[in-house]
């Protein structure tokens, strides 16, 4: 059963990953994306990682995922021009992309015969969510409050770079519209025939 | 488990954490007008941070399990204060605090006065000061980012000019790929070693997989010391960065790397001495090569200082290449002296102003003494200090990484660095050429007081003080690194 589960998840993970690059429209593209993250999220549950399952759907999907279809959606991005480069640079990157081939296939090589560290996938708890619980306020609080001050300044720094104060721009003042008096606004003259103000 | 006790050592930074969020409140609250007050507030902070972790170093009793380099009490905590961290620290706050300071003038000057100024500048120093302190590279990777990210937004903090906000995004374009190699080389290192505590790292034997992880982690941390061949970010950050963000990257967050690559060096990769040895040699010695004939042809004084950190960073390379034993004392005597002169230096020429712009061409510099003759000798001192020309203190410092090169017999690399020296003259020479030989070139602006003081005690400190003096920063160092 499982085996079944997990041959038709990983079948569509593949074809929407091919699709992600095949697509032509970038929105399609984002969208093939969307579903690769639904389904790798699947197998994750098939291999006993509820957790991260989880986190895949939540952060994956709901915010990158999201974002990257605003943004394709709302910049007028001309993909010819972006492309254009790309010959001149394409030896360079085959290049690189072929070291990193090599390393990998290096570094999994001796993995393999060289004997690597087998490691330990369900921690002493009954499922991964409270195995994380149990390190992550006691062993990593550290961490935890630092990820909280990363977090803290990378907010700080969006504001810094885009709040402006424009002194120019009319804005309303609720407190001191409701703060106004009658005799502020009205004034009442006694005109008398004949004459102006 | 004691949670004062492990506390203890995090004092000062959670000193600093504390002010920073309470500092953020009072801003938020009082906006922009508390910019001044936060300023002082963020300098005396930091000052006290410096001086708790200077009492740490002094009393290394109080706090247990301190040692020089030696194994961890906790092998599997998360944070551990050595000897030497604990002075790199000290020198990272300190030199924060200053650069703070001399910044007034220049952010009123150009309307950049803003409460959160200080503020990054607090948390930027806060993860310059736990990645110093990591135990495992997981606090290392959240220190490093907590500096990254304040740097970058200090980068582009004055959002009105093009080229600033030109720096900020490059720096956090290359430094975000730099951060991917450094975790990229971090997950090799917990595939193969199976841990990512120090003491783990060091215990295991060396493989393939670590080796490659080394490599990454290598290329990452030398990005952040700004080191060749991860340099070319420097000089447009440097030009296009307000000046006193400049003065600040050039000192706190420059000995913080340097000795961040010194200690995971020594500490985490210390048994795999000859897996790292001659990398971080090639790049010591391209660093000098490339900082020294690559700002030959510079016109603009910041690039000329941007080329002129490259290169010293490739010199205390030189003290990490030589091992533990030979220079870690002279890396950390090289980069002090450095960066107390550099201080001076960047905030001199920077804070220079024609009509209240900011000079920015070495003619701009013509005839400065007949002007200033005050400042065109503090730094004439401070340039001969950055150049390491005897009597001033900077010479010291060379001589320190020389020696312990020699030791290592590294020889090779040594007279790379005694050719790059001659070379960097050209330079620095005609810097101090234009300021005493070339008639002038009209009327500069009255400089800020904080910069005369800044420039007039950094180049007395360099020239006698610290010429003399040098034999206890010397014991210093070297009771930092256990000798």
């Amino acid at each position: 059963m499982a085996l079944i589960a997990f041959y038709i998840l990983s079948t569509i993970v593949v074809l929407s990953a091919l699709f992600v690059v095949a697509a032509r429209n970038p929105v399609h593209s984002v969208l093939w994306l969307i579903l690769a993250f639904f389904t790798s999220a699947g197998l994750l549950v098939l291999i006993g990682a509820e957790f991260l399952a989880m986190l895949l759907v939540v952060v994956y999907v709901g915010a990158v995922a999201v974002l990257f279809l605003f943004v394709v959606m709302m910049l007028d991005i001309d993909f010819a021009e972006l492309k254009q480069g790309f010959q001149n640079y394409l030896v360079v990157g085959v290049l690189v992309a072929l070291a990193l081939l090599a390393e990998i296939g290096i570094v999994a090589a001796a993995a393999t015969f060289g004997g690597g560290t087998t490691f330990n996938a369900n921690p002493g708890a009954a499922t991964n969510a409270e195995a994380l619980s149990r390190v992550l306020y006691t062993d990593y609080l550290l961490l935890f409050q630092m990820s909280g001050i990363v977090l803290l300044v990378a907010m700080i720094g969006a504001i810094v770079l885009t709040l402006r104060a424009r002194p120019t721009v009319k804005r309303q003042n609720i407190a001191q519209q409701t703060g106004r008096k009658r005799k502020d606004a009205v004034e009442l003259k006694d005109v008398r025939p004949g004459q102006g103000i | 488990m004691d949670f004062l006790a492990d506390i203890n050592n995090a004092i000062p930074e959670a000193a600093l954490a504390g002010f920073g969020l309470v500092g953020l409140l009072l801003g938020a609250i009082g906006g922009d007008r508390t910019a001044g007050l936060i300023r002082l507030l963020a300098a005396v902070a930091l000052v006290a941070a410096s001086v708790l972790t200077a009492y740490q170093f002094q009393h290394p009793g109080a706090a247990d399990g301190i040692a020089a380099f030696a194994s961890a009490t906790s092998p599997d905590g998360l944070y551990r204060v050595t000897m030497f961290t604990l002075f790199a620290k000290t020198v990272t706050y300190a030199l924060a605090a200053l650069a703070l300071l001399m910044s007034g003038g220049f952010l009123k000057t150009s309307q950049m006065e803003r409460y959160e100024y200080p503020l990054l500048i607090v948390f930027g120093s806060l993860g310059a000061g736990l990645m110093l302190s990591a135990n495992d590279l997981m606090t290392l990777y959240v220190g490093i980012e907590t500096l990254s990210l304040s740097s970058y937004v200090l980068a582009a903090f004055r959002r009105d000019s093009l080229k600033s906000a030109e720096a900020g995004l490059k720096y956090f374009v290359l430094g975000a790929l730099a951060s991917g190699l450094l975790l990229y080389g971090s997950s090799l290192i917990y595939g193969f070693t199976g841990g990512t505590a120090y003491a783990v790292i060091a215990a295991a034997p060396i493989s393939v997989g670590l080796t490659f992880g080394l490599v990454f982690v290598v290329c990452g941390l030398s990005f952040k010391a700004s080191a060749a061949p991860f340099h070319i970010w420097t000089p447009d950050v440097y030009e296009g960065a307000p000046a006193p963000v400049v003065a600040f990257f050039s000192t706190a967050p420059k000995i913080a790397a340097v000795a961040l690559l010194a200690h995971v060096m020594f500490v985490t990769f210390g048994p795999h001495e000859e897996a790292w040895r001659q990398i971080i040699s090639i790049i010591s010695a391209a660093s000098m090569l490339i900082g020294a004939f690559g700002a030959l042809m510079q016109n603009s004084i910041k690039r000329i200082l941007a080329y002129s950190s490259i290169s010293n960073v490739g010199f205390a390379l030189i003290g990490v290449a030589a091992g533990v034993g030979n220079g870690a004392a002279s890396v950390l005597v090289y980069m002090t002296l450095y960066v107390i002169a550099t201080l001076g230096m960047f905030g001199g020429v920077l804070a220079l102003r024609r009509g209240g712009r900011a000079i920015d061409n070495v003619s701009d510099l013509n005839g400065l003494v007949k002007q200033k003759p005050g400042m065109a000798l503090g730094l004439l001192v401070l340039i001969f200090s950055v150049a390491g020309i005897p009597p001033a203190a900077g010479f010291w410092g060379k001589l320190q990484v020389f020696q312990a090169g020699l030791q290592a017999d590294m020889t090779w690399l040594v007279l790379v660095g005694a050719l790059s020296s001659v070379v960097s003259l050209g330079y620095y020479l005609r810097l101090v050429w234009a300021m005493f030989m070339k008639p002038s070139a009209g009327e500069l602006d009255k400089t800020d007081i904080s910069i005369g003081i800044i420039v007039l005690v950094t180049s007395l400190l360099m020239f006698p003080i610290l010429t003399v003096t040098i034999q206890m920063l010397l014991e210093t160092a070297a009771r930092a690194s256990g000798g």
